[in-house]
């Protein structure tokens, strides 16, 4: 599997057919280390065509998972204490 | 609410231009375009004749005044998306795309700076995007691009730049060359690294605002030497580009 390491830009487009707010600028709190951040500056660890996970950059925990499969997506957020509308 | 970014619509591709040998740019006409803010991106999907479907983002390289959507790709020979986009695609061909993406990694005028620009290889487009948007609204904010390419003919914009520069002032490009120069050169010669940072940069005090863009380890070196010189990680922003982006 080609696992790529990219940043929460890259999720953007697909964030983008889950959320209707702007997903780079929302800000997050990670339920793992409570670090406070925008999703635009979190991990994302690609997989090509099948989903992507975003990861905190201080813990690595993973903040969403988001899975995609014959056109509908899967969004595990329990990684993330909480999201505000970007 | 921008609920328009999540759909899928046809541009038409009205112009293919040489950059590098390497690089082209996508001129396209989109419909009802919004306007994008430098630093966004696209997302372009090419559909096979059985449904298959491969997507990538591409950073715009225009600035939101111009006229026309520019997008500039590399072709990565191992790609599934870019040699189609720079070998294949023609004016008058359609394109299917979506967005502006992103406003994390996003510049206006008025967020001023001191901006220092870091881009490593195609890592300028987005980068070039705010020094064409800080030129269209005639902005005089204290602009370094510090830029690293492999050699001197896969400079991406180099005659631009070096015209942009030549009458602005407040803009400054400063090149490095990490595999090849030519004989007379007097710029960089080698990665870019925190002695470089330190030469160019202005110094952590006056709080520049950075914008970090390339392949992953590029942007992962600078980022964290940017850190270390004592740049506030919160005016480091960053975006990376898969090595197999393609």
């Amino acid at each position: 599997m080609d696992e790529l390491r990219l940043d929460g830009n890259a999720a953007a487009g697909p964030l983008g057919e889950v959320f209707s707010f702007e997903a780079t600028t929302a800000e997050y709190a990670c339920g793992g280390c409570g670090r406070a951040g925008r999703l635009g500056g979190a991990m994302v660890y690609e997989v090509r065509e099948l989903g992507m996970i975003v990861r905190c950059p201080s813990c690595d925990n993973a903040l969403i998972r988001l899975a995609h499969n014959r056109g509908r997506y899967l969004v595990d957020l329990r990684g993330t204490r909480y999201l505000t509308t970007g | 609410m921008q609920l328009y970014r999540t759909l899928w619509r046809l541009a038409d591709v009205v112009g293919v231009v040489p950059e590098t040998p390497r690089t082209k740019s996508l001129v396209l006409e989109v419909s009802e375009w919004e306007g994008h803010r430098a630093g966004q991106h696209v997302d372009i999907r090419l559909t096979a004749p059985d449904g298959y479907q491969a997507q990538r983002s591409y950073s715009i390289a225009s600035a939101p005044e111009d006229e026309r959507l520019v997008l500039t790709v590399e072709r990565l020979d191992d790609g599934e998306v870019s040699p189609y986009l720079t070998e294949v695609l023609m004016a008058g061909d359609k394109l299917e795309l979506r967005g502006p993406i992103g406003g994390y990694f996003a510049w206006k005028a008025r967020d001023g700076g001191p901006l220092l620009l870091v881009g490593g290889g195609s890592g300028v487009v987005p980068l070039m995007a705010m020094i064409r948007h800080r030129a269209a609204v005639g902005s005089d904010v204290p602009t370094r691009l510090l830029y690293s390419s492999r050699s001197y003919e896969e400079i991406i914009y180099r005659k631009e730049l070096e015209d942009l520069a030549a009458r602005d002032g407040s803009l400054e490009v400063i090149h490095t060359l990490t595999r090849s120069r030519p004989p007379d050169w007097s710029g960089y010669d080698r990665r870019i690294d925190a002695q470089i940072l330190a030469e160019v940069a202005w110094p952590p005090d006056e709080s520049p605002l950075a914008f970090v863009c390339g392949p992953t380890p590029f942007v992962e070196a600078v980022g964290a030497a940017l850190v270390g010189l004592g740049h506030g990680p919160a005016r480091v922003k960053t975006e990376r580009f898969g090595a197999t982006g393609g």
